[in-house]
């Protein structure tokens, strides 16, 4: 299983892959901004997507909305990690295609199972 | 001649009549035999009966002075005895799984606190760049702590004053450099004290510069280099939990550590360069 993890903070990608870690054989691949997640996704297969709102060169929600357009990866779930914690940013994510929406800071815990419950491990 | 012949006759009916008395003693003798196997059986029975009789009356007699509810009874407790030690043998399980289920939780939140720990320790140390490690400070304090409005700010030891060096969610050039000793940062600088705000619930409401909510001075063991100010924490974050004072505290460590390499590293490069460029000079 592989896991694209979207986020311009290294801080928050070593955060993100720690956390996923945790998931049997998972192998997780970084991007720094939206045009780096849509090339890695163009050269991989992958089960998930974990994308930041806030990045330089392309944001999160244009990534999303990208993703969604395209047939290829219209069934890949895409979980939301932001400081954004408003109510009209998380309804516009959710409305672009997002299949999750969490805020920061963030807990390993709740990420893991939020990515457990969009892959349907038990 | 004919005397002869009744002669014979009567011997011979008198021999068929002793015969016939010999079966007949032989008759009477088994029916004796069998009479008195009759006689042996039915005593045998009697025996028998007069046993079970025996016993019936004892069994009547100890059912009278109720032996047999007691046994009934004592096998009730006795049985009741070993229920209650095996209610009480599951409810002790019972409270140890939902301890170990509990530590479990603690134990699962203390690892992601130590993730989280181990992670801004990692980044802080990752780089001898000045302005990539304030980076990654202000990453850390926004997306581990969620505070919206907060700034570095380095003692300048020459003037004695704490000078801002980053700030996010305000401009840094609107920010002043505080005195040490003057107001909370300045008092927090000076005795290199955590000062949390009294009304530190509070996490939204606007501060002045000098009236922050958190400050965190920046240590290298007693020495104070500088310190971060939290003004504002993020709408989503309404109080502190556990894991930030933690995370105030591997701060005042580390990222003073690394702010102070990183400032050694670029004074010594630039020194480098410096000699560098003479050198070229004198051999040219």
């Amino acid at each position: 299983m592989k896991i694209l993890v979207v986020e311009d903070s290294p801080t928050m990608r070593q955060l993100i892959s720690f956390a996923l870690k945790r998931l049997r054989d998972t192998e997780i691949m970084e991007a720094a901004d939206g045009v780096e997640g849509l090339k890695k996704l163009n050269s991989d297969t992958f089960q998930l997507i974990i994308t930041d709102i806030n990045m330089p060169v392309m944001d999160g929600l244009k990534l999303i909305s990208l993703i969604r357009r395209d047939v290829k990866y219209r069934s890949i779930p895409i979980m939301v990690i932001t400081t954004e914690g408003g109510a009209e940013d998380r309804e516009r994510a959710l409305a672009l295609g997002a299949n999750a929406y969490i805020t920061k800071p963030i807990q390993a815990g709740n990420v893991l199972e939020v990515v457990k419950s969009l892959l349907g491990i038990p | 001649m004919t005397e002869d012949k009744e002669d014979k006759n009567k011997f011979v009916e008198k021999l068929a009549k002793t015969e016939e008395a010999e079966e007949i003693v032989e008759m009477v003798n088994r029916g004796i035999e069998f009479t008195k196997e009759l006689l042996q059986e039915n005593e045998r029975l009697r025996f028998k009966i007069f046993q079970t009789q025996q016993e019936n009356q004892e069994l009547l007699r100890e059912s009278k002075r109720g032996g047999l509810s007691d046994k009934l009874r004592e096998e009730l407790r006795r049985l009741e005895d070993e229920k209650n030690k095996l209610l009480a043998e599951y409810a002790k399980v019972e409270q140890q799984n939902q301890e170990y289920a509990m530590r479990y939780v603690e134990v699962e939140s203390e690892n992601n606190n130590l993730a989280n720990l181990y992670v801004c320790s990692y980044q802080l140390h990752s780089t001898l760049d000045f302005h990539e490690v304030l980076q990654i400070i202000m990453e850390i304090i926004i997306n581990l702590i969620g505070a919206e409005e907060f700034g570095v700010f380095l003692l300048d030891e020459k003037s004695r004053l704490l000078r801002p060096v980053a700030m996010e969610g305000r401009e840094l050039e609107s920010m002043p450099n505080i005195p040490i000793g003057e107001g909370a940062v300045g008092k927090s600088a000076e005795t290199g004290a955590n000062y949390y705000a009294a009304d530190i619930e509070n996490t939204q409401r606007n501060r002045e510069p000098n009236e922050p909510l958190v400050c965190i001075p920046l240590k290298i063991k007693e020495q104070v280099i500088g310190i971060i100010v939290l003004y504002k924490l993020l709408p989503q974050k309404t109080q502190f939990a556990n894991v930030d004072y933690e995370l105030f505290t591997l701060l005042a460590g580390h990222a003073a550590t690394a702010i102070f390499s990183s400032r050694l590293y670029t004074e010594a490069q630039r020194k480098l360069s410096t000699i560098q460029g003479f050198m070229e000079l004198l051999t040219h």
